[in-house]
C-alpha cells in the first residue's frame, strides 16, 4: 500500500478514535447539562478517575483493561449518582431560580474538580504514569495499525451507540428524555424526577470514566489531565448543540477529526485550533448543529 | 448563592464615618508595614493583598450582573507575561509602573475581546468561554516557546521587596475606591439591575452588552496589573506557573466565602484564605487544595450570603436586632 | 402619520406562525386593545415591537422611523415603554432605585443624578407609590409591583406605552384603580397598547380594539363593533364568561 494511503488511513484512525473518545466524554457532559441542568467543570477528573483505576487495577491487580469497562463504569455511575443525590438536588431545590441554579451548580463542581483532583494527587502523585496493552500491529492488506487503536475505537463506538439506543428505546431512557423536556409535567406523570436527574448525572459520570478506561491504553496518565478534556468536552457539546445528545457524538467525531489532522501538523496547536472552532461557533451560530 | 443582596449603603454620615475610620487605620498600618514589620510579614501581606485584589476584582463584574467569570487566571497570566516581556532580565527594560499598566491594558484589551464576543450570549456561553480561556492560552503560550521561540520560560527582572509591596498596595488601593465608587454611580446601578432582571433592564435604556463589556475590561484590568507585579516576585515564570487554573478557583472561593454583599466581605475571604494558603502550602500542598475545594461547595450549600451574610443575619437575630436594617 | 405602525409582521418559532401576516397601526393619543384567546399571539407582537424578538418577515415604524430589528435599549430611548406579562422589576432594588433606573437610561441624552431622581420622585407620585421609595421591591404586593413596573417606564418618557396584561391578577378594586391610571397616562399625552384579558377594562378605557387568533388579526374595530362581532364571538366561545 503507498505510503501517503497509509498516512490517510492513519490520520483517519486516530481521528475516528479520537472522535470516539470525545463523543463519549460530550455525550456524557451532554446528559449532565442537558437534562440535569449542571454544567460540569469537573467532567474531566471523571475521564482521570477512569483512567487511574484502569491503571491501578491492571497494574497491581492484572485485570485487563477491558474488563475494566465492566467495574470502573459502575462505579463511576455510582458516585456521580450519589453526588447528584445529595449535594445537587439540594442546590436545585433550594435554588430561587433556574439561573440561580446553574449558577451554583457550576461554582459547586468547581469545587468538586479541586476536590477530586487532589485526592488523586495524594493517592498517585504528580508524576506521569502509563501501562502498555495491546500494543502490537495489527497488519490490514499491508498497513500496520497499533491494536489498541481499533480496538479502543470499536468499544467507543459500541458504547457511543448503545448509550444511544438505551436512551430511545428503554424505559428509563423515556423517563430522561421526559424529564429533559419538561421536569414539572414529567413529575406529575409519575416520574421521580430527583432519581432521574441523579441517574443522568451518573451516566454521564460513567461515560467520562470508561472514556478514561479506554484511552489510559494509548496516553500518560496524570492526576491533572482531566481539564483539557473538560474544554474539550464543552466545546463538542456546543459544537452539536447545547442539550443534544446525537450533536454531541457527532460534533466528537468532527472535532476528533479535525484534531487529529491538526495533530499530524503540529501536535501541541490542536487544542488552539479546537478553540478557534468555538470563538467561529460563538460568533456565527452560538446554538450549534442540532441546537434548540 | 451569589448573593447579590440588597446593598443598603448607609451613608448617614454615621453610617460612613466608622467603616471610613476604619480602612483609614488599616491602610496607615500596611503603608508603613516595611517600617516595623519583617521581610516575611512584608511578602506575606503582598501575597494577601494580590488574592484581595483578584477577588475584589472580579466581584466588581461578576457579583452584580451575576455573569460567571472564570478567566481570572488568563489575566492575571497575560500580566505576568507582559512583566516577563518587558522586565526580562537581559535587554531593555521599562519602568515597573509602566509594565504594571501595560499588563493592565493588555488584560483589558483581551477582555473586551471576548466579552464583545461571548457577553452577548447566554450566561452559560461566557462561563464556559472564559474557563476554556486560561487552558487555551496556557497550550497556546507553550507551543509558541516549544515550536517558536525554543525559550522555555523567562526570567524576570530583580525588584526591590518593599517596591513590590509598595506597588502592590498602590493597586490595592485603587480596586476599592474604584469598587466603592462604582457601586454607588449609576453605572453600579445599571449593573446591578442586568443581574436582577436583564431583559427589563435593556427595556429601560439600558445598553446591556456594553455595560457588561466595559465593567468586564475594567475587573480585567486590575487583575493584569496586579499578574504584572506579582511575576516580578516569582522571578521565573512559564505557561504553566504564569496561567494556572487554581487563580480563577481562589477568588470564587474567597468571595463566595467572604460573601457579595458587602464591599468588604470579598476583602476578609481573601484575607483568610491567602493567609491559609500561604502558610500550609509548604507542609501540606495538596491536602489544603482538597479541604478549600470541600469548603467550596460547602459554602455554596450553607453560606448562600458568605461569612459576612451570616454574621450580618446572627446580627439581626439579637433582640432588637430586627429593626436594624429596613 | 401614526405614531405606531406594522406591516407583514410575522414570526416563526420553529415550524409554528405565533404571529402570522400582522398589519397594524397605532394613531398618537389613541388607547388601543389588543386581545384574543391565550397563545393568540399578543405577547409576541410585543416582543416584536419592543425588539426583544425580531419580526422575520414585517417591519415596524415608529413615528415614521423604521425600527426593526434594533436593539430594546434604543427604541426604549425612542420613546417607547412596555411593562411585561410577569412583572419584572428589579427585586433587591430599592422602588425608587427601580424607577431611577429608567430615568437615568431611558432617556437621550441622559439625566443628572439630581434631575433623575426628582423625576423618579414624580412618576412613583404619579402611581401613588412614594410612600415606598425605600422598600426592597420585592417586598411590595403584585398591584404595587405592577404599579412600580409602570412608574419605571413612565420614568424613561415614552411617547408610546405598552402595557401587558396590567390587570391579571388584580381584584376588582386594584381593577378600577388601574382603570383610572390608564385614563390618568393617557391625559398626560401617552399614547396607549395594552394587552388585556379583563373585558370591562378593554371595554371601557379602549379607543379602538384588535383582536389576534392564532397569530392573526381577525378583527379590528370600535369595542362596540368587536362586542358585537360574530366572529369574535366564536373564537371567544367560553371566554366571555370572564368578561
Amino acid at each position: 500500500m503507498p505510503e501517503s494511503i497509509v498516512t490517510i488511513l492513519d490520520i483517519a484512525i486516530g481521528g475516528l478514535l479520537l472522535g470516539g473518545i470525545y463523543a463519549l466524554i460530550a455525550m456524557g457532559l451532554s446528559l449532565q447539562y442537558g437534562v440535569a441542568r449542571v454544567l460540569n467543570i469537573a467532567h474531566g477528573e471523571f475521564i482521570m478517575l477512569g483512567a487511574f483505576g484502569t491503571f491501578t487495577l491492571y497494574t497491581v491487580v492484572g485485570i485487563n483493561p477491558l474488563v475494566c469497562l465492566a467495574i470502573v463504569g459502575p462505579i463511576i455511575f455510582i458516585i456521580g449518582f450519589l453526588l447528584h443525590s445529595t449535594l445537587f438536588t439540594r442546590l436545585r431545590i433550594s435554588a430561587p431560580n433556574p439561573g440561580a441554579y446553574e449558577a451554583s451548580s457550576l461554582l459547586a463542581t468547581f469545587g468538586l474538580l479541586f476536590i477530586i483532583q487532589n485526592i488523586a494527587l495524594l493517592g498517585w502523585g504528580a508524576d506521569y504514569r502509563a501501562y502498555s496493552y495491546l500494543n502490537f500491529g495489527v497488519d490490514l492488506g499491508g498497513a500496520i495499525f497499533s491494536a489498541n487503536k481499533l480496538v479502543i475505537l470499536g468499544f467507543a463506538i459500541g458504547i457511543g451507540v448503545g448509550f444511544y439506543l438505551f436512551l430511545a428505546r428503554s424505559r428509563i431512557g423515556k423517563a430522561i428524555r421526559a424529564a429533559a423536556q419538561d421536569p414539572a409535567a414529567a413529575g406529575l406523570m409519575g416520574v421521580n424526577i430527583n432519581r432521574v436527574l441523579a441517574i443522568c448525572f451518573g451516566l454521564g459520570a460513567a461515560m467520562a470514566g470508561l472514556a478514561g478506561v479506554l484511552y489510559s491504553m494509548r496516553i500518560p496518565l496524570n492526576p491533572t489531565m482531566g481539564l483539557q478534556y473538560t474544554v474539550i468536552a464543552i466545546i463538542v457539546i456546543v459544537l452539536g448543540g447545547l442539550g443534544s445528545i446525537p450533536g454531541s457524538f457527532i460534533g466528537g467525531f468532527i472535532l476528533g477529526i479535525i484534531g487529529e489532522i491538526v495533530t499530524y501538523i503540529d501536535p501541541s496547536l490542536s487544542l488552539a485550533a479546537y478553540y478557534f472552532i468555538f470563538m467561529l461557533l460563538l460568533l456565527v451560530r452560538p446554538k450549534g448543529i442540532f441546537g434548540k | 448563592m451569589v448573593s447579590r443582596d440588597m446593598d443598603i449603603t448607609r451613608f448617614t454620615s454615621k453610617g460612613f464615618f466608622i467603616p471610613g475610620l476604619i480602612s483609614l487605620v488599616i491602610l496607615i498600618g500596611l503603608a508603613t508595614l516595611p517600617i516595623y514589620g519583617s521581610l516575611y510579614n512584608v511578602v506575606l501581606v503582598t501575597s494577601i493583598l494580590m488574592y484581595i485584589i483578584l477577588t475584589v476584582s472580579w466581584v466588581l463584574f461578576s457579583g452584580p450582573t451575576g455573569y460567571m467569570s472564570l478567566a481570572t487566571a488568563a489575566f492575571f497570566g497575560v500580566g505576568i507575561y507582559a512583566s516577563a516581556l518587558f522586565l526580562p532580565t537581559t535587554g531593555a527594560v521599562l519602568p515597573v509602573l509602566v509594565v504594571v499598566l501595560i499588563g493592565g491594558l493588555a488584560s483589558s484589551i483581551i477582555a473586551l475581546g471576548v466579552g464583545a464576543l461571548t457577553l452577548r450570549l447566554r450566561g452559560i456561553y461566557f462561563a464556559i468561554f472564559t474557563f476554556g480561556l486560561v487552558v487555551l492560552i496556557m497550550e497556546l503560550l507553550n507551543w509558541w516557546e516549544l515550536s517558536v521561540s525554543h525559550l522555555l520560560g523567562r526570567y524576570v527582572m530583580l525588584v526591590d521587596n518593599n517596591v513590590i509591596f509598595y506597588t502592590m498596595l498602590g493597586i490595592f488601593v485603587l480596586i476599592m475606591l474604584t469598587s466603592f465608587f462604582i457601586r454607588r454611580s449609576k453605572f453600579g446601578l445599571a449593573m446591578r439591575s442586568i443581574g436582577e432582571n436583564e431583559e427589563a433592564a435593556s427595556h429601560i435604556g439600558i445598553n446591556v452588552t456594553m455595560v457588561k463589556v466595559i465593567t468586564f475590561a475594567i475587573s480585567a484590568f486590575f487583575m493584569g496589573a496586579t499578574g504584572a507585579i506579582w511575576a516580578t516576585k516569582l522571578t521565573y515564570i512559564n505557561p504553566h506557573v504564569a496561567f494556572n487554573i487554581l487563580f480563577s478557583f481562589m477568588p470564587v472561593l474567597m468571595a463566595i466565602f467572604g460573601g457579595m454583599g458587602q464591599i468588604y466581605g470579598p476583602v476578609i475571604g481573601a484575607a483568610i484564605f491567602a493567609y491559609l494558603q500561604e502558610t500550609l502550602q509548604t507542609e501540606f500542598p495538596y491536602y489544603y487544595m482538597l479541604i478549600f475545594g470541600i469548603i467550596l461547595v460547602l459554602a455554596i450549600l450553607y453560606l448562600p450570603n458568605g461569612l459576612v451574610g451570616l454574621v450580618q443575619n446572627l446580627w439581626k437575630r439579637r433582640p432588637g436586632g430586627q429593626h436594624a436594617d429596613t | 402619520m401614526p405614531i405606531l405602525e406594522g406591516e407583514g409582521v410575522t414570526k416563526y418559532f420553529g415550524g409554528l406562525a405565533a404571529v402570522s401576516n400582522v398589519d397594524f397601526h397605532v394613531d398618537e393619543g389613541e388607547i388601543i386593545g389588543l386581545i384574543g384567546p391565550n397563545g393568540a399571539g399578543k405577547t409576541t407582537l410585543f416582543n416584536l415591537i419592543s425588539a426583544a424578538l425580531v419580526p422575520k418577515p414585517g417591519t415596524i415604524k415608529f413615528k415614521g422611523k423604521n425600527i426593526t430589528g434594533m436593539k430594546p435599549y434604543r427604541i426604549c430611548r425612542m420613546g417607547v415603554a412596555r411593562t411585561f406579562q410577569s412583572v419584572k422589576i428589579f427585586a433587591n432594588i430599592s422602588v425608587l432605585d427601580n424607577v431611577r433606573l429608567g430615568s437615568y437610561f431611558g432617556k437621550s441624552p441622559g439625566l443628572s443624578s439630581a434631575d433623575a431622581t426628582r423625576e423618579a420622585g414624580e412618576a412613583l407620585e404619579f402611581v401613588e407609590l412614594s410612600a415606598m421609595s425605600a422598600t426592597p421591591a420585592r417586598d411590595l404586593t403584585l398591584a404595587n409591583q405592577k404599579r412600580l413596573e409602570v412608574a419605571r417606564a413612565l420614568a424613561t418618557g415614552p411617547e408610546l406605552l405598552m402595557l401587558d396584561e396590567l390587570m391579571a391578577g388584580l381584584n376588582a378594586t386594584e381593577v378600577a384603580q388601574a382603570m383610572e391610571l390608564v385614563k390618568k397616562i393617557r391625559d398626560r399625552g401617552i399614547t396607549i397598547v395594552m394587552i388585556e384579558h379583563v373585558m370591562k377594562a378593554i371595554m371601557n378605557v379602549c379607543d379602538r380594539i384588535m383582536v389576534l387568533h392564532h397569530g392573526e388579526k381577525i378583527a379590528e374595530g370600535t369595542p362596540q363593533e368587536i362586542a358585537t362581532s360574530d366572529r369574535v364571538i366564536e373564537v371567544y366561545l367560553g371566554e366571555q364568561a370572564n368578561a
